[in-house]
């Protein structure tokens, strides 16, 4: 398949449990060399090969920008998801081959900023590890607030306290602590920038009341990958290679188009990025969009869809591919 | 020979022209006004839905130039919370630099008047850390530019002629549409420099 980024043959290298949901891969690249540089912020994409069905999921990278002789990312495991990371912490050993695509930001630093304001929720710590590596290497200024379920599920909570000291803040929900956005997005100096990476709520609250307090859009930056959201089967029609296929309950509408051997572009698989984006040819019935990149009015058009994580519900839906 | 650029219609010109809004209220808890002469006008026009509570979170800083005290009471009508006139552009740009020093993120700054002023305030704003990109800007008044001569590095203000002549160096330069957002200022590159005694006549082409 030529679609996405190229391709990286990786080995695992070290498997390490973080906490009963949270596991680490290392990969280094199977012929021994570096592996590509990247920015902080980047992910790439792990394929899976589970049993007759691949798996392509987007993970951040954690490791540092500044030795690319490995990558680490951390899955967390989601008994009720789709299999993706059920898979990781099932299957994946050290000493495993598997394929990843090249690194892709589509969260990055905007480095002329003179403080970077970041806010993690969860697992959406990771990011923000390989961030902090690349500012303090460089002796940028950054803050971290990072809001976790409980101290025993804080990823790497106490390993970034221990490096970056005063600049993180934790807050854990079982004791009843909460960042107070409001607040902190009151008194930031000009210049600051601010990066939110969690569950949607957390990035809406950010977003919202950065923009309510006059924050231009420039200065506001978050990544939600989607999981492609499971739902009744539907037909798709393929204009262009004039093929008709029915996506699964658990799979994805670009993963149904993939299985059917047609290559499709893609880079993230979560809704951000833009780079699946469809052209509908008609639509009986209605589209159920999840995607981050179409804007309301393309929504509401029905001439567009992101095939990474919407779905259809109707008779036929038929698209330019 | 080098055909002298009409500045008729700025709007079509190369991409490092700058181009110019209109003023329109933003949502935010601070507001900074930076403008000069007829840029005034250009506050007085902004439409804004809760006057008196917007500009009780508003700050100006006005520079009457040429315009005497024309826009003076109008302005001052306006109730703002802090209002300062100044009798010169660089006296205004210490002013905004002092208040962007300690300004946070979520102010909107409104820049008004003539190219010169609009540029050297977002200049420093940009110093300041704030994005251009965000910056709202209307042109009123004057034409006249600042224009930084691209042999010595000397800036002439208020370059109202094409051709110019460097008010430091002396070269008469051809006063391009090419803009340094970083200089604010317009590039002046020798007219004549393979032929000085070529002498084309100035017009006064930017009023």
């Amino acid at each position: 398949m030529s679609a996405g980024t190229g391709k990286l043959d990786v080995l695992v290298t070290d498997i390490k449990p973080i906490n009963t949901l949270v596991k680490r891969f290392q990969f280094e690249r199977a012929d021994g060399r570096p592996l590509p540089n990247f920015s902080g912020g980047a992910h790439v994409v792990v394929e899976m090969k589970d049993d007759d069905r691949m798996r392509l999921n987007p993970y951040s990278l954690m490791s540092s920008p500044l030795d690319t002789s490995h990558y680490a990312i951390s899955v967390r495991r989601d008994d009720q998801g789709r299999g993706g990371s059920l898979f990781m912490h099932n299957q994946v050993a050290v000493g495993d081959r598997l394929v990843i695509s090249y690194p892709v930001n589509l969260f990055a630093l905007d480095l002329r900023a003179s403080k970077h304001l970041m806010l993690a929720g969860g697992i959406g710590i990771t990011p923000f590890m390989a961030q902090m590596a690349q500012l303090a290497a460089n002796g940028s200024n950054f803050e971290l607030h990072y809001s976790c379920r409980s101290r025993s599920l804080a990823s790497y909570a106490q390993e970034i306290s221990a490096h970056y000291d005063h600049r993180i803040h934790l807050y854990y929900d079982d004791e009843g602590q909460q960042i107070d956005i409001s607040t902190l997005l009151s008194g930031q100096a000009l210049g600051t920038q601010v990066y939110v990476c969690g569950p949607r709520g957390m990035i809406d609250a950010v977003c919202s009341q950065a923009t309510a307090a006059g924050w231009p859009d420039q200065a506001i930056h978050f990544e939600e990958f989607i999981t492609p959201p499971t739902g009744k089967p539907f037909k798709v029609r393929l204009a262009r290679s004039d093929k008709t296929i029915t996506v699964g309950e658990h799979q994805s509408l670009l993963e149904a188009i993939e299985a059917a051997g047609i290559d499709a572009p893609y880079l993230c698989r979560g809704g951000a990025c833009g780079q699946c984006e469809t052209d509908v040819l008609s639509c009986d019935g209605s589209m159920l969009h999840n995607d981050h990149w179409l804007t309301e009015d393309q929504h509401a058009s029905e001439k567009k869809i992101m095939p990474c994580v919407s779905r259809f519900e109707g008779e036929l839906l038929e698209l330019d591919r | 020979m080098v055909a002298i650029m009409s500045d008729d219609t700025p709007e079509k010109s190369i991409i490092s022209r700058p181009m110019y809004g209109r003023l329109s209220a933003g949502n935010s808890t601070h507001h900074l006004f930076v403008a000069d002469a007829e840029g005034a006008q250009a506050i007085l026009d902004m439409q804004v839905p809760n006057a008196s509570e917007f500009y009780s979170r508003a700050h100006i800083i006005y520079i009457p130039r040429d315009s005497g005290n024309r826009y003076l009471s109008s302005l001052q009508a306006l109730n703002a919370k802090q209002f300062y006139t100044g009798p010169s552009i660089a006296t205004a740009l210490q002013r905004l630099q002092q208040t962007l020093s300690t300004a946070h993120m979520g102010l909107q700054l409104y820049l008004a008047g003539t190219e010169g002023l609009i540029g050297q305030a977002m200049q420093v704003a940009m110093n300041a850390g704030m994005d251009y990109a965000v910056i709202q800007t209307e042109h009123r008044g004057s034409r006249a530019r600042r224009v930084q001569c691209v042999h010595c590095k000397g800036i002439t203000e208020d370059v109202t002629t094409q051709p110019v002549t460097c008010s430091h160096c002396g070269l008469l330069l051809l006063v391009r549409d090419h803009y340094s957002r970083r200089i604010a200022a317009f590039q002046g590159v020798c007219i004549n420099a393979e032929d000085p005694s070529y002498v084309p006549e100035k017009q006064e082409i930017f009023k």
